[in-house]
């Protein structure tokens, strides 16, 4: 039940809040709540839309994870979103080039993609460590320098292909593809939705089991105990600016391999950012995280249902914001509330051995009052 | 001086009510009890010096007169009149300013600007404001350019532009924070005779020091606390600096002593000429070639006032800074030597360092994680907590359980977050942990700061324990019972040096004190009971030491500052 406290409450909470909130903004505007909210749920039902989800899902839950692993240790790393087009672009420019056996193909793929988008945030990672550059300010410039990044390896006279009026990189051979799993009607969920689970699998394993995890969790907690504990700082920075950057390069992996297959100019942006609420809201868990990206994914699909009811379908928008907003305040009320509740128990169970821990500094103990 | 500043005071007393009394204040933190039934009389136009080692809950004790925390029970008068403050402008309008440690000024902006700025109400931004700035400047002798811009200006003017900040918003009761921290000699003089001609005018001064000679220069009735609650209010013309720091540090706890000798010829630990300069890039050294050898069953203990080095020497044993110059060499239970010098903090722990910081919540514990992964920390690397590259979770809840049995941790389980436990029970934890995983040295700061007697006793004994099965420790402590009671030999350290040697067995807390503030040399200890006119003498001695050890102090406080 204290689990069911400390880790359930504050989303469950913000969501209603959230949806109060919304609920009063439909009401003000002239619709009605509960229609809203049937033709959203209705619509998962609705031809490809379930698997939509899912399939959006696991684009935001490895964007989440990007973001949840620097955010373990006090790092904000905004440049996933830069990290994740750049290694697109030169995933798809190497795909589009490979010609390899299946599977070594796709795996040499998601390799470069992981690799660029390591090297993209090592920059980052080596000004801070190096010259004490904070993350936020240097990785928000190189988001800009991504895109001109992407849109100079587009360009037709360097890898670009020209489509219509459409130019992309030159499209993956089937060997490099990774098909999907097929519902017929319902529509085809990416085969990489199971690595993305694998990887918050791994992400569990590592933070919670690994040495690697530990120092990585002290760093973030307490930098000043992880250093007298024999952590090094500077190299716990740039391993999780690195793996933060690697999982980041993975983001346009189940779209590109699975559906695109080519990269261009109007392939879908603003992940990142995404990912950065998505971590918020599961609170850097992968099982959090998990479910923040499966409710971000029905939000957004399920939207287009609202115009149908004549709602406007940017009050998604709105509730996607109060959301974050709402989880962030739970949480920080919740953890101050269990750490007082905690330490009430703590006093309570000791409460024969004389003193009322938290004891007083002050040697004669009962003294008070 | 002193008995005119007396005579004055004295007609004052009896017809106004005091400046400020606080009584039964009581503070509480998670974990920790920062202030307990304080008791603080300050009278009208006094200057009145608050004393007390680092982390005694000065500080605490002022952000609640001035507003900034809410003492959880107690009362606060100001002028006779009971007073809850919510916020600092609450104590503003009562009258009380506060000149912080940490100057918060605007440098863009000019003294004026700085002066006026959040107080335009008070007198406009123009010629009116302009005018009261003057007169403030001429009325208390502090001369500043209204017009100068803060960035140009010197500390001390800055200091100044500080004082007329609060003066100018009505202040009549002012609170200076450690003010001579920043100050070189003449300012620190400078400072005082204004402060003097203040309180002459019938400003009250709260003087927030540490430095005993400084507190008896300037003040009319010093405070002492320790512990986070005041022990006694004293005449500082009429008692000495010895007996001051007895009283800040205390002599009433039971007593730490360890007899039959361990001592073997055995050295575990030997530094040489190990030199750390200040980290300002002035050059200047905050560890100056120090020497010291800790051997197979010994205690070795550093004593000195905080802030001369001891800090910054434990973190440069245990590879926290990068020492500058010198060696570092550790002898194994085995008779293997382990240049520790270029190792980083995980290869010295491993190479047998238990390492018991002065800071527990800041250094020893990472507070909202269980206590069994609090075992974890420092120990990542070695079983039983750990296998390779992967945490071994059985293997460190049983050790947790075994240190928590032996060291008398009082937890309900092993799965609370550390700063559930009170301060003392999380202390056993460190030191059970720092015990484990057979240390050859321990370092310990200041281990039982801020426990309970209980595990003050508990502490001690797991110590001594050790010590008698080969264990080397350095301790640090400015508990001089404790430094006298654990220690088979004690060094003194001053201004980044190890200045002399005194023999546990025989020395007192008073002697150590004053070899401490560096007035060790004068045999002439003042009566207790002497009037307020000292012998000639005395002065004569103090005064002296007031002026030769001020400089490298008040820069050792500087350094201190900045890593706080």
């Amino acid at each position: 039940m204290n689990l069911l406290r400390g880790k359930l409450m504050p989303p469950l909470l913000a969501i209603v809040f959230s949806a109060l909130l919304c609920s009063v903004a439909l009401v003000i505007s002239g619709s009605n709540p509960g229609t809203a909210l049937s033709a959203m749920v209705s619509q998962v039902g609705h031809g490809t839309t379930a698997v939509d989800i899912v399939n959006s899902a696991s684009v935001y839950y490895l964007a989440g994870l990007a973001v949840a692993i620097g955010f373990k240790m006090n790092l904000f790393n905004i440049g996933v979103e830069g990290q994740f087009r750049v290694a697109a672009v030169t995933a798809a420019v190497v795909g589009g080039a490979l010609r390899l056996p299946p599977v070594l193909d796709a795996i040499v793929i998601l390799l470069v993609a992981v690799l660029t988008g390591a090297l993209y945030a090592a920059i980052p990672a080596v000004l801070k460590v190096t010259r004490g550059v904070n993350e936020v300010i240097s990785t928000i410039m190189l988001n800009a320098i991504a895109m001109g990044i992407v849109a100079y390896m587009i360009r037709p006279d360097v890898f670009g292909v020209l489509h219509g009026n459409n130019i992309s990189t030159a499209e993956i051979p089937t060997a490099g593809q990774v098909p999907g799993i097929s519902f017929g009607s319902g529509g085809t969920v990416f085969g990489l939705v199971i690595l993305a689970a694998a990887i918050g699998v791994g992400y569990w394993v590592m933070m919670n089991r690994s040495r690697f995890g530990f120092e990585l969790r002290a760093s973030g907690e307490s930098p000043t105990a992880a250093t007298a504990g024999g952590v090094n700082a500077k190299k716990m920075v740039l391993t999780a600016m690195l793996l933060s950057g690697g999982i980041a390069g993975l983001v346009a992996m189940p779209e590109l391999l699975g559906r695109d297959h080519s990269y261009g100019i109007i392939s879908p942006a603003g992940y990142g950012f995404t990912g950065i609420a998505v971590a918020l809201l599961g609170r850097n868990h992968p099982g959090g995280v998990a479910f923040g990206a499966l409710l971000w994914a029905f939000l957004d699909k399920s939207a287009l249902a609202l115009d149908n009811v004549g709602v406007p379908k940017e009050i998604v928008t709105i509730m996607q914001g109060t959301i974050v907003l709402s989880v962030v305040v739970a949480y920080e009320i919740v953890r101050r509330v269990e750490l007082a509740a905690e330490q009430r128990r703590v006093g309570r169970e000791l409460g024969n051995t004389g003193g009322t821990p938290p004891q007083p500094a002050v040697a004669s103990a009962g003294g008070e009052s | 001086m002193s008995t005119v500043a007396t005579e004055r005071a004295a007609p004052q007393e009896s017809e106004r009510a005091p400046a400020v009394v606080l009584t039964g204040i009581t503070k509480r933190f998670p974990g920790v009890v920062a202030n307990r039934d304080v008791a603080l009389t300050v009278r009208q136009g006094e200057v009145h010096a608050l004393c007390g080692e680092n982390g005694a809950g000065k500080s605490t004790l002022m952000k609640i007169l001035y507003g900034m925390q809410q003492p959880d029970e107690g009362t606060i008068e100001v002028e006779g009149q009971e007073i809850r403050f919510r916020s600092p402008t609450d104590a503003i309008k009562a009258g009380i300013g506060m000149v912080h440690q940490h100057f918060m000024l605007a440098d863009n902006l000019t003294v004026l600007e700085n002066v006026v700025l959040g107080a335009e109400k008070l007198h406009g931004i123009g010629g009116k404001a302009r005018r009261t700035l003057v007169e403030l400047g001429r009325t208390t002798g502090m001369r500043v350019d209204p017009d100068a811009l803060v960035e140009r200006l010197g500390v001390a003017d800055r200091q100044r532009v500080e004082i007329l900040k609060v003066l100018y918003r009505g202040a009549r009761i002012i609170i200076l924070d450690e003010p001579t921290a920043v100050l070189v000699p003449q300012e620190v003089d400078e400072l005082f005779d204004t402060v003097r001609g203040m309180r002459d005018q019938g400003f009250t001064f709260l003087f927030i020091s540490h430095k005993l000679d400084e507190v008896r220069t300037i003040a009319d009735s010093v405070t002492v606390i320790r512990r986070g609650t005041t022990v006694g209010t004293a005449d500082p013309k009429a008692i000495s600096s010895r007996q001051l720091a007895e009283m800040m540090v205390g002599s009433e706890l039971p007593s730490p002593e360890t007899r039959e000798s361990t001592v073997t010829d055995r050295p575990v630990l030997s530094v040489e000429e190990l030199t750390l300069l200040a980290e300002d890039g002035s050059g200047r050294p905050v560890l100056d070639a120090v020497d010291l050898v800790v051997r197979s069953g010994e205690v070795l203990g550093i004593a000195g006032v905080e802030g001369n080095g001891q800090t910054e020497l434990v973190e440069a044993i245990m590879g926290m800074r990068a020492s500058s110059a010198g060696r570092i060499v550790l002898t194994s239970a085995d008779g293997t030597r382990t240049d520790l010098t270029k190792l980083g903090t995980l290869a010295r722990r491993e190479a047998g360092i238990g390492y018991v910081p002065e800071d527990r919540t800041r250094h020893g514990l990472l507070l909202s994680e269980p206590l069994w992964l609090n075992r974890v920390l420092g120990y990542q690397t070695r079983p039983p907590v750990s296998k390779g590259q992967w945490l071994d979770i059985e293997g460190a809840r049983a050790d947790t359980k075994r240190i928590v049995e032996e060291f008398d941790v009082r937890t309900p389980s092993i799965d609370v977050p550390a700063a559930a436990l009170s301060g003392g029970n999380q202390q056993k934890l460190v030191v059970g942990r720092e015990l484990s995983g057979d240390p050859v040295l321990l370092i310990a700061s200041h281990p039982t700061r801020g426990v309970d007697v209980g595990a003050q006793a508990l502490i001690w004994d797991q110590i001594r324990n050790a010590r008698a099965s080969g264990l080397a420790v350095l301790l640090i402590s400015a508990d001089l019972d404790e430094l006298i009671g654990l220690s088979d030999t004690i060094k003194v350290m001053l201004r980044g040096r190890l200045v002399s040697d005194a023999d546990p067995a025989t020395v007192t807390p008073e002697e150590l004190g004053s070899a401490m503030t560096g007035a060790g040399d004068d045999p002439d200890t003042a009566p207790p009971a002497e009037p307020a006119e000292p012998k000639p003498s005395t002065v004569d001695s103090a005064g002296q030491a007031a002026e030769t050890t001020a400089p490298a102090r008040a820069e050792d406080e500087a350094e201190g500052g900045d890593q706080a």
